[in-house]
């Protein structure tokens, strides 16, 4: 369960990114953040993966107190987390295949285990035949699903997603949305920040709009947010 | 730590120092003319105390007595001698015996010419004492402690040889700690811009990984690895040419000074390498792992 109480970000030149935040996640809930370009959303993402520290409030993941969590504490944290981004993030000398190990290999997994866990991860995405292929020789959903295997492998609580489909068409935005949708079924508790209101609209969950850092809306389809 | 963690950060480690060959290179290089200018020094230094040595086993200071003193005051002098603590051996040697060593060295065959002094024995006043010191250091002190004893009328050293090779041995010394320090702080320069590049390099990935849940150990250790192994190479190169450059020096003087060579001793490579290595490799292997090490925990937040 994620528990975010009065939370505010303010950063150093003065922005305030986010103001008075209020969100419970249950476990194995699937969430959209909404809000338009600068609203907070990524803020709020950096936040849960304790990238940055809130100004004030208390974030509570899983019974953690991200706050008082020490540092040397932080990198076991993220391995309870998975986390997806707009641009990718694939390493580019490496094969898809070394991608989603390096996630385990990083944390020091045996090499038995990642064997296992690699091929189960890119079947699970669908990519099994590309696992040699190198990220610029596939399409940009594919290598969104690299990063979703890769942020799988080590098997998290909660699967973050920064704009999975920013840089994707709808048609494999679509696609990226259903994979989500299954990791979700799996157990795993799924937050996706988005731009669309098509996405949202399609999917019928739950969906938290923020304006300029505030909450505006956590009741259903974010309906009353138009895009842009 | 797991083996296969092992063998990842040494891999890594090893990639980094690929993709940035030219930097790696030059702090190698750097740090391989630091560690030869060390051998060099190192090698000089030996050779030479070992000559001091053998120098100090052989020279040593003689005191002549004045004319007319009894042998009992003489031994006296000879029993304050020996209570220097400075003092390794002093051997008194009487008149009679100088007088026989003499004939032995100067009458070589011709005993009968010696015949002619008979009795009468031409060094009756050259009781003397041979005092050998325990290091050559002590040498002018002693000298001049020697002096102030009236009975002494004479003292035979070597002022030079023994304690020049000691002072030239010691600015030696000096001299190559000095340029040593310089080499080692341009390499632990050099050393730290190439580590700077190379997390330079690896931004991205050092990124992912700290959002994976790496541990900073895990990021930081391939770029210490990479330290130390450009340290290892940069000892090892000098190391090795300085062996067979030794060898073929020594074997060149031998046969060139060969004449010399009950002067010239030189310590057989053999001796003098375990423990080269091991300074050696101190040296490259340190400069290396503190040179990332420093540079990665400042420029590498993890
Ligand atoms: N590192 C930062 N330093 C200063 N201001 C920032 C930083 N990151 C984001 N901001 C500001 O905080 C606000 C919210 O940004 P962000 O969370 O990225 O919004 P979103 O992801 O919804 O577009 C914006 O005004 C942005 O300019
Ligand atoms: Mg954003």
């Amino acid at each position: 369960m994620i528990e975010i109480t009065d939370l505010n970000k303010v950063y150093k030149a003065g922005t305030r990114a986010l103001k008075n935040v209020n969100i419970t996640i249950e476990d194995g809930e699937f969430v959209f953040i909404m809000g338009r370009s600068g609203s907070g959303k990524s803020t709020l993402m950096k936040l849960l993966l304790k990238e940055t520290e809130p100004t004030s409030g208390r974030i509570i993941v899983n019974d953690m107190d991200l706050t008082r969590m020490p540092r040397r504490y932080v990198p076991k944290y993220r391995r309870r987390l998975g986390v997806v981004f707009q641009d990718f993030r694939l390493l580019k000398d490496k094969t898809v295949y070394e991608n989603v190990a390096f996630a385990q290999r990083v944390i020091g997994v045996p090499i038995r285990t990642i064997r296992e866990n690699v091929p189960e991860m890119l079947r699970l995405v669908g990519l099994s035949s590309k696992y040699k292929s190198y990220p610029n020789e596939l399409s940009g959903g594919e290598q969104q699903r690299v990063a979703i295997a890769r942020a799988l492998v080590n098997s998290p609580e909660i699967l973050l997603a920064d704009e999975p489909t920013g840089n994707l068409d709808a048609h494999n935005s679509m696609e990226i949305m259903g994979l989500l949708e299954k990791i979700n079924d799996r157990g795993t508790t799924v937050i996706v920040v988005t731009h669309s209101q098509e996405i949202v609209s399609q999917m019928g969950r739950r969906v938290i709009t923020l304006d300029r850092g505030i909450v505006l809306d956590d009741s259903g389809e974010g309906g009353i947010y138009d895009e842009n | 730590m797991r083996i296969s963690t092992f063998f990842y950060c040494l891999k890594e480690g090893i990639k980094n120092i690929g993709r940035n060959i030219w930097f790696s290179l030059a702090s190698a290089a750097i740090i391989s003319a630091c560690i030869f200018l060390f051998c060099l020094f190192f090698a000089l230094t030996a050779n030479v105390q070992y000559m001091v040595r053998m120098a100090e086993s052989t020279v040593g200071i003689t005191v002549f007595f004045d004319e007319g003193i009894s042998e009992a005051e003489i031994l006296a002098i000879g029993d304050s001698i020996r209570e220097r603590s400075e003092v390794k051996e002093a051997r008194y040697i009487s008149a009679e015996e100088a007088w026989e060593n003499f004939q032995k060295e100067y009458f070589k065959g011709m005993e009968e010419l010696a015949e002619g002094f008979a009795d009468d024995n031409p060094l009756a006043d050259s009781a003397s004492y041979e005092i050998y010191l325990k290091s050559i250091d002590d040498q002018a002190g002693m000298v001049e402690w020697l002096d102030t004893i009236p009975e002494i009328r004479k003292i035979n050293y070597s002022s030079d040889t023994a304690s020049g090779l000691s002072n030239f041995n010691r600015m030696l010394g000096l001299l190559s700690a000095v340029i040593i320090i310089i080499l080692l702080a341009v390499a632990a320069f050099l050393i730290s811009n190439t580590i700077m590049t190379a997390a330079a390099f690896r931004r991205d990935e050092n990124k992912i990984m700290r959002l994976i849940g790496a541990t900073g150990f895990m990021i930081r250790a391939p770029f210490v690895v990479e330290g130390i192994v450009i340290g290892f190479v940069g000892a090892a190169i000098p190391l090795i040419s300085v062996y067979f450059l030794y060898r073929s020096a020594v074997a060149y003087m031998m046969e060139k000074f060969g004449i010399l060579s009950n002067l010239m001793e030189f310590i057989p490579i053999q001796e003098i390498f375990p423990e080269m290595v091991a300074v050696a490799m101190m040296l490259g292997v340190g400069i290396g792992f503190v040179g990332s090490f420093f540079t990665i925990r400042r420029h590498l937040k993890v």
